[in-house]
């Protein structure tokens, strides 16, 4: 077997060893319910206190402005869900964007088909909100903007301040999906008017099945599930104790860690993507240059199929990930690079890379060896690079 | 999610190439959903596929099912490649996912394509053969061709 190399890391983290840590007496030892009056049920209270306060402590937040949900998919449901019922008597449109993520622009397609009007901006080449075209669709009856923080696919960071300006200036609400940015980079909920926030623990090397949806103290927003006064009666049910725990301690550790590790892996993302243009042939690196997250590499690679480049590479111990049809059970390709104007066939041939604090130079050097072998096998099958280099001729 | 025998035919593909001068070519499926395959054959004059080749753009099964499928049709005469069907490709290969059985049709399609241009090339009928569909090149707005 060769070694895992492991650069999925933005599917998911593996947990942080203190993390793990940290969790484990509130499995066997410190099982009380928050709920029960008696000092076991405190302890474990206690401790849900303690990882609100650490997180809204990141954001610049206060402590009931964070509840704690399932994960990013659940936030992003009841930001958009739950706005939308509070305030269609105010409007029943809802600006987003084309890149979202599904969780957000299928809960647009359930709101759309609810008599929601929703309008997609559109993004430059390098997958960067059009503001321009954000000014110009909001109406009287706009109710929420909801932009994605970070894109988990090409990693383009959007402009979050500006935009939250934007619907400040409009008196209209402004969601963030944040699952990609949140622990990569710094975030403050009041600089950039950000109203509500969605995070995952599991992609900044907490567990999994924890998330939390900040929002700000006076944003109307219904109960998303009923039956119990947990997170101040807006999300019903038994604490998830060890998660919330684990959300805690790992937003902890990331905002400790932010600044060596942004730079470690910038630096090997720019080798990354340097080595890859230079020694790849026909490729296209997608996303923006400059405002990318410091993990993300995400490269196009024309005449090549994204899926059996993926699963080449699996045979090399490396995982990633593609934004191919065939990865997804469709057959279009991803709709971000779909959105920054590639052709379908180049979006098929897409490969992500996503780096974490863990990642060496020589593992780098391994994946750059491995897809220009793979890429050229794959070429070298390929009726569209043999089509090409005929007309070359 | 794949067999043994498809992570085999897709890692060891066999007849990968092209014939110069081919009897037949034909290509099939598009780059708008991700699958292109071309299939080369060599057929003597007894109509004996006496050669294949296949060349393919897609997803690890679009790979092993042109791989089998020149397999199925090497040393058959043209009537018994004829009646290779998707079925058959994709049971030679224990299976596929129900998602990419539309990739064991594009096999089945490539094959009565390559026939399709060896008949008019030679102005003879192949009994059971209809004209394929589309012959798609590179490109997104691309037209179906005319014979």
């Amino acid at each position: 077997m060769k070694p895992l190399i492991y650069l999925d890391n933005a599917a998911t983290t593996k947990t942080a060893k203190e993390v793990v840590d940290a969790m484990l007496p509130y499995f066997t030892e410190y099982y009380g319910n928050p709920s029960s009056i008696y000092s076991l049920g405190s302890k474990s209270k206690e401790a849900v206190t303690d990882a609100r306060e650490i997180i809204a402590g990141t954001l610049g937040a206060q402590a009931n402005e964070i509840y704690f949900t399932a994960g990013g998919s659940e936030s992003d449901n009841w930001a958009l869900k739950a706005t939308a019922e509070a305030y269609e008597s105010k409007g029943k449109h809802i600006i987003t964007s084309a890149i979202e993520h599904h969780a957000i622009l299928h809960t647009c397609d359930y709101l759309e088909k609810r008599g929601f009007e929703i309008t997609y901006i559109g993004v430059d080449e390098n997958g960067v909100l059009k503001l321009d075209e954000l000014k110009a669709a909001i109406r009287p009856d706009t109710i929420l903007i909801s932009v994605m923080f970070a894109n988990n696919e090409i990693g383009t960071i959007q402009p979050i301040k500006e935009i939250g300006e934007i619907a400040k200036e409009h008196g209209i609400l402004f969601h963030t999906d944040a699952v990609q940015a949140y622990g990569q980079l710094p975030i403050n909920v009041d600089e950039y008017h950000i109203d509500m926030l969605s995070a995952s623990g599991h992609k900044l090397n907490g567990p999994k099945g924890i998330g939390f949806l900040y929002i700000r103290k006076g944003v109307k927003i219904r109960s998303f599930v009923h039956g119990g006064q947990q997170e101040r009666a807006r999300r019903a049910g038994t604490e998830n104790v060890t998660g919330i725990v684990g959300i805690g301690a790992a937003a902890q550790r990331a905002m400790r860690i932010m600044e060596e590790k942004t730079k470690k892996e910038s630096g090997l993302r720019d080798y990354l993507i340097e080595r890859i243009e230079a020694e790849v042939p026909y490729c296209r690196l997608n996303g923006d240059r400059s405002r990318r997250l410091p993990n993300n590499v995400n490269f196009s690679f024309r005449f090549v199929e994204g899926e059996s480049l993926l699963i080449m590479l699996d045979m090399e111990g490396i995982c990633a990930s593609s934004g191919s049809a065939c990865t997804s059970g469709s057959l279009d390709p991803s709709h971000v690079l779909l959105a920054i104007g590639l052709p379908h066939e180049i979006a098929h041939g897409s490969l992500r890379l996503t780096l974490s604090e863990e990642t060496t130079k020589e593992e780098i050097d391994t994946v750059v060896e491995a897809v220009k072998k793979i890429v050229e096998r794959l070429r070298s099958m390929s009726p569209l690079y043999e089509d090409f280099v005929k007309k070359q001729k | 999610m794949y067999s043994e025998k498809v992570m085999d035919h897709f890692q060891n593909p066999r007849n990968v190439g092209e014939i110069e001068n081919a009897s037949g070519v034909g290509t099939v499926g598009n780059a708008k959903c991700g699958d292109i395959m071309r299939i080369y054959l060599d057929i003597d004059e007894n109509q004996i596929i006496r050669d294949v080749k296949f060349k393919t753009f897609g997803c690890g099964a679009a790979v092993a099912t042109s791989s089998m499928a020149t397999e199925l049709v090497k040393g058959k005469n043209i009537q018994e490649a004829m009646k290779i069907t998707n079925k058959a490709v994709a049971e030679a290969l224990d299976g596929l996912p129900p998602v990419k059985m539309h990739c064991s049709l594009l096999a089945e399609e490539a094959i009565h394509a390559a026939l399709w241009d060896y008949a008019q090339k030679h102005n003879i009928t192949i009994e059971g053969l209809q004209k394929p569909k589309s012959d798609i090149h590179e490109g997104e707005e691309t037209e179906e061709e005319e014979y």
